[in-house]
């Protein structure tokens, strides 16, 4: 089966201050593949390093979508893929929706950037997304502004935009990070429809292991920067290979911090980190020692199951 | 809405009060009046500026000729110059196409130029472009309109004689090109400083707007970037800009006084500073509430721009 994108070394850098460092995974069609680690870790970076929409950032590597490089595409090209091809949906439905305009007209605008169509006929395609992702009185709710529905409802509308123009690829940032719990059930099961009824791949970015279990096909963790562990989401939860993995999962008593605290930083400062070669989890690993002075390679461990870990043999 | 608008204009119609009270007071307190040139003339006795005083009213206290003025003001009857006894409203009025030529022409030379070196300092900030347009701006900001007005007609009109120095047309009229060669220099002396004040604004807000999750939603959508900086950028910056329009008002009737002023412009700037010198009571007044309405309506149309915008703001004040 080739693969629907097929990520190598990318790095991105923020200045001096490498935010993304190396990392590759691919995604076959149909899949969801979740991306999961701390905050800070890199996760958002990387999806929009995909989509190309980090101004100011540096950004090496390559990554093929359906056989086009996305990082070496001109510009118009780029724009071509954006909404039609791969979308992205976002942490803050509040936020990620324009205030003055109406949600509807912010469904409808992402059909016509790519579709010569009239304006009655992506309207009417719009009242269809609204059902599709479980608006009720859609009539109604295509006329409203951002502010008079709520954050699951505005949730809602930025799917039904992203999936207007039927992606192969849906980059879903945190999609329920910000919903109340309730809601975000729902919303993850609206996306698990629509990926299933329509055979569109989603990356499923969250710091929360739970999202993912349900969801994903497989599960890629990262750490700062890296992605330390990559596997079938069963085996991930029932053998993790990477310490840090398993502090996310609970099962390592020793690293006293549970998933919902922030763990401790890293001693020292960013530009020592970047220096020091080695396994970056290595000062706050329960299990390091000296031969994490070496950078561990992610290797497979068990079949389709990879680790960056010296000790995860 | 219209509870709000109800609201808006009865705090509109108090501030007209209150600028024609305190307006009238300081006027007629202040030292000297406009008789005060004859009290040293020896041919003028004191009984000639009594019944001079009588026939205008100024012989009555204060708030007495208030209350004549005030209610002639709302019945039509504006009153009549001190010199040469011409209806008020009728001397008023017809300055009142010159002013708004003048604030008309500028204005808009500062929304165009203003707002699109703006936003061209915000896309490509900290570049040459960027620091260009800044110290421009910070120079326009900086110095007085006058200076400006007096460089100008040193450079353009007396050193390099291509355009004229002030007035409104050449004498024996002219046609539009003389009119637009007259109206050049007031119309860029008076813009310079609004051009500035738009651009840094509309940069502030751009730089600000920019940066908010829905621009990038709309370029996640694959938007052109036109559409993305104008259909979203622009549009979230249209708030805080026709606020500034309202606010702005204010330096631009002041503004327009000045450059009237310097150029000669036969405007209600012009016809003021001679009232003053005169003081010409009736005049005064009535170009000072003309001003003043100007304001006030245009921040309550401002108000109502933003409200027809905002769906925050229209949907809430109902
Ligand atoms: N625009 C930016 N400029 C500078 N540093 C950034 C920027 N965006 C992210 N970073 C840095 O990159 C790192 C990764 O951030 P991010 O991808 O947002 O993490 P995550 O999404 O996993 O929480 C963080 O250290 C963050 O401070
Ligand atoms: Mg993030």
């Amino acid at each position: 089966m080739t693969a629907l994108l097929e990520v190598r070394d990318l790095r991105v850098a923020f200045g001096a201050a490498a935010a993304v460092d190396g990392v590759s995974f691919t995604v076959a069609p149909g899949e969801t593949l979740g991306l999961v680690g701390e905050s800070g870790c890199g996760k958002s970076t990387t999806a929009l390093a995909l989509m190309r929409l980090l101004h100011g950032a540096v950004t090496g590597g390559s990554a093929h979508f359906d056989g086009r490089d996305l990082l070496a595409l001109d510009r118009p090209a780029m724009r071509g893929v954006r909404g039609a091809e791969i979308a992205m949906i976002f942490q803050d439905p509040g936020t990620a929706l324009h205030p003055l305009i109406r949600v509807g007209e912010q469904v409808t605008e992402a059909i016509r950037a790519h579709q010569a169509v009239s304006a009655a006929v992506a309207r009417a395609r719009a009242l269809d997304l609204f059902r599709q992702v479980g608006i009720a009185t859609p009539e109604l709710r295509l006329r409203a502004y951002p502010h008079q529905l709520s954050g699951g409802m505005c949730q809602r509308v930025m799917i039904a935009a992203a999936i207007a123009c039927s992606p192969r690829l849906l980059l879903a940032d945190e999609p329920t990070t910000a919903l109340d719990v309730t809601v975000q059930a729902q919303i993850l099961e609206l996306l698990q429809t629509i990926s299933r009824a329509t055979g569109m791949a989603v990356i499923l970015i969250t710091h929360d292991l739970g999202v993912v279990a349900g969801m994903a096909d497989r599960v890629a963790v990262m750490y700062a920067g890296r992605i330390v562990e990559m596997a079938p989401t069963a085996a991930l939860f029932a053998a993790p290979a990477h310490p840090y993995t398993r502090g996310l999962l609970g099962a390592v008593p020793r690293l006293d911090q549970g998933w919902d605290d922030e763990l401790p930083i890293i001693p020292g400062s960013v530009a020592t980190a970047i220096a020091a070669s080695g396994c970056r989890f290595a000062p706050r690993c329960p299990r390091a020692d000296r031969s994490c002075r070496a950078t561990p390679p992610l290797a497979p461990v068990a079949e389709g199951h990879l680790a960056a870990c010296w000790h995860s043999g | 809405m219209l509870r709000y608008l109800g609201g808006r204009i009865g705090q509109s119609l108090l501030l007209l009060l209150g600028v024609s009270v305190i307006g009238f007071a300081l006027m007629h307190l202040a030292p000297g009046g406009p008789l005060a040139v004859y009290t040293l003339n020896p041919t003028v006795t004191a009984q000639d500026i009594a019944r001079v005083k009588h026939e205008f009213g100024l012989d009555q206290p204060v708030h007495v000729q208030y209350v004549k003025w005030a209610f002639g003001l709302l019945t039509g009857n504006w009153g009549y110059s001190f010199f040469g006894g011409r209806p008020v409203g009728g001397i008023v009025l017809e300055r009142l196409p010159a002013t708004l030529e003048l604030m008309g022409s500028s204005l808009a030379l500062a929304l165009i130029i203003g707002i699109a070196s703006g936003i061209v300092a915000a896309v490509r900030r900290n570049t040459v472009i960027d620091y260009a347009t800044t110290t421009l701006a910070m120079l326009a900001l900086s110095l007085p309109t006058f200076w400006f007005g007096l460089l100008g007609i040193y450079v353009f009109a007396q050193t390099l004689g291509w355009l004229p120095a002030g007035g409104m047309a050449s004498t024996g009229g002219g046609g539009v090109p003389d009119r637009l060669r007259h109206l050049l220099l007031p119309m860029l002396v008076l813009g310079f400083v609004l051009v500035a004040q738009w651009s840094r604004y509309t940069r502030s807000a751009m730089l600000e707007i920019l940066s908010q999750d829905y621009i990038r939603t709309a370029e996640a959508k694959g938007l052109r970037p036109m559409r993305v900086l104008l259909g979203h950028g622009l549009r979230a910056a249209l708030v805080p800009l026709v606020t500034l329009a309202g606010l702005q008002l204010p330096l631009l009737v002041g503004g327009a006084l000045v450059t009237e002023t310097v150029f000669s412009w036969p405007g209600m700037g012009l016809l003021f500073v001679n009232a003053l010198g005169t003081r010409d009571y009736p005049v005064l007044m009535a170009i000072l509430m003309v001003g003043a309405l100007v304001v006030v309506v245009g921040n309550l149309l401002a108000d109502i721009a933003v409200a027809v915008i905002d769906p925050r703001i229209r949907l809430t004040h109902v």
